[in-house]
């Protein structure tokens, strides 16, 4: 923040939720008003929704479902936890989780990047239509499912069914794969992929991560066609 | 949708909170299931006694019941009454012989749970409501568990509203539905057990029973649950001196703790565990799928 500005706070205890994210829908692409704080979220779902200016919004406390869903543009930080869907259908910006994310993180995002500093539980980046996801702990089951672009990068471990039904979309994982769903393969680390990765970790903040450990999965491609010997 | 919530006091200094804690968490929850709602509190209670839970219309006279089911069985039999719930309050050799009174004593009272120490109320309506006419707030106890139903598989009756009771000291609140409840309460019935409602997750009570029954510990009966009952579900458990936590292995429905030094809470969602003290600096966490929880009072 240079001391040129100045933040507009917004204390959740004494404002209505709507009222916030209205104020924020209303911002011109212009805007002299680029930081805000929310205070007091206490788990409300949907906070800081559809964003479309580049601002920067940074939330102190846990958050509930949705929060910074379907953001463009903007920069939306969570100190703490976030619930069900955190960045869902996210198109462009950033969403930066500092706590842990429950289920369906970035579900279906199609651009921008969405970093969790915590673990992921199920279902991250579920149906993921190009957004860069980053996840500095572990994901959970089925994390992956369907996805179509993009790139999932996970430091820590991944739990069952990894990249079930994927299309496209290139996974990295650093830890354990508890197992992989069907048609999600590992695919050779190539220097490409490798430079990648770590542009992609740079900009998550990552710094010191071993390229080498990680492995990459992606699509076999062989649920891409009828195959008449599927027919019962 | 249904919410559920649960609290275990782990500082005996927390207890005359549990109430007032409780009801804020249900409260909260409203809007994930308005149909019903219903909590059980595991408060005072004295060896040699037990406590029956008995529901009634509006307007019953428990005292009464009391005084009649006394001098009936020549015991001594105390009542509290709350709302439409009354507290029978006997000694516990002689549990089977007021039981088998009541049906002539005060035949429209229906039967909620029995235990040394559980108290068990439920109603139809808004759940803040619900908590109110039963003055949750004021209760206090060592740990407690709730529900606030959105009825999916039977009907919007106090019946079918959660906990459910199958045991002495035991309840279980359940988000989700199961698919196999059929097939399992006809085994549980030939086990010995009885139900009183269609109700799925009253056979995931009576199925944790007959395990406890059979001598399996609550987490000894959670973890066969596991590959016993099929569905969506999130349980929250309670026993005299327990309390517990499943997820199927899907993870379907959703579920948030929260543990410090002096309680471990539930919440189906975080905004339920918001006001519990010194919750900032909580540990929170998400249960794993599949994965068994609990936490059990040194006797």
């Amino acid at each position: 923040m240079s001391a040129s500005e100045k933040a507009e706070i917004v204390d959740l205890a004494a404002t209505e939720l709507r009222q916030l994210n209205s104020a924020l829908h209303k911002l011109r692409p212009d805007t002299n008003q680029t930081l805000w704080r929310i205070a007091n979220p206490r788990g409300r779902h949907s906070v800081a929704v559809g964003v479309d200016v580049p601002v920067t919004i940074e939330i102190d406390g846990h958050v509930g479902y949705y929060c910074a869903g379907m953001n463009k543009q903007a920069t939306v930080i969570v100190n703490g936890n976030a619930g069900v869907g955190v960045a869902e259908n996210i198109m462009s910006g950033t969403v930066h989780v500092r706590g842990d994310a429950s289920q369906s993180a970035g579900a279906t995002g199609c651009g921008g990047t969405l970093i969790i500093d915590g673990n992921a539980s199920a279902r991250c980046g579920i149906s993921m239509k190009g957004v860069d996801i980053v996840v500095k702990g572990s994901v959970g089951h089925m994390s992956a499912f369907m996805a179509q672009a993009g790139s999932l990068v996970v430091l820590g471990d991944a739990g069952e069914s990894l990249g079930d039904s994927i299309y496209e979309a290139r996974l990295y994982v650093r830890g354990k794969v508890q197992s992989l769903g069907a048609d999600c393969i590992e695919k050779p680390m190539t220097d490409h992929h490798k430079a990648k990765l770590a542009k992609k970790l740079a900009s998550a903040g990552v710094t010191g991560a071993d390229i080498g450990q990680f492995k990459r999965y992606g699509s076999a491609r062989r649920l891409y066609h009828f195959h008449v010997d599927n027919v019962y | 949708m249904c919410g559920i919530v649960g609290l275990f006091m782990k500082d005996p200094k927390l207890e005359p909170e549990l109430g007032r804690l409780m009801a804020d968490m249900l409260g909260v929850l409203c809007d994930r299931g308005p149909d019903s709602a219903g909590f059980a509190v595991f408060g005072p209670g004295s060896s040699g006694t037990v406590k029956l839970t008995v529901r009634g219309d509006e307007g019953t006279d428990f005292q009464s019941v009391a005084r009649r089911l006394s001098e009936a069985l020549g015991t001594q039999v105390s009542a509290i009454g709350r709302h439409t719930h009354g507290i029978l309050t006997l000694p516990a050799a002689r549990e089977a012989e007021v039981r088998a009174a009541l049906g002539k004593v005060a035949p429209d009272l229906a039967f909620v749970g029995a235990g040394k120490r559980m108290e068990l109320y439920k109603e139809v309506g808004r759940p803040d409501l619900v908590a109110g006419k039963f003055g949750l707030g004021g209760m206090t106890g060592t740990h407690g568990i709730g529900h606030t139903r959105m009825a999916t598989e039977s009907a919007v009756t106090t019946e079918g509203a959660h906990p459910f009771s199958t045991g002495l000291d035991q309840c279980l609140v359940h988000n989700g539905s199961l698919s196999n409840h059929n097939a399992v309460r006809r085994e549980l019935v030939r086990d010995g057990l009885s139900f009183a409602t269609e109700n799925d997750s009253e056979v995931a009570a009576g199925y944790l029973t007959a395990r406890m029954r059979h001598g399996a510990s609550l987490g000894q009966a959670l973890t066969d649950a596991l590959s016993d009952l099929d569905g969506f579900y999130t349980f929250v458990v309670g026993t005299e001196s327990g309390f517990g936590v499943l997820r199927d292995p899907i993870a379907c429905k959703p579920a948030v703790m929260a543990e410090t030094d002096r309680y471990v809470a539930f919440g189906s969602e975080y905004r339920a565990l918001v006001n519990l003290p010194g919750i900032d600096k909580a540990k929170i966490w998400e249960p794993e799928p599949a994965t068994v929880y609990f936490w059990e009072r040194p006797n």
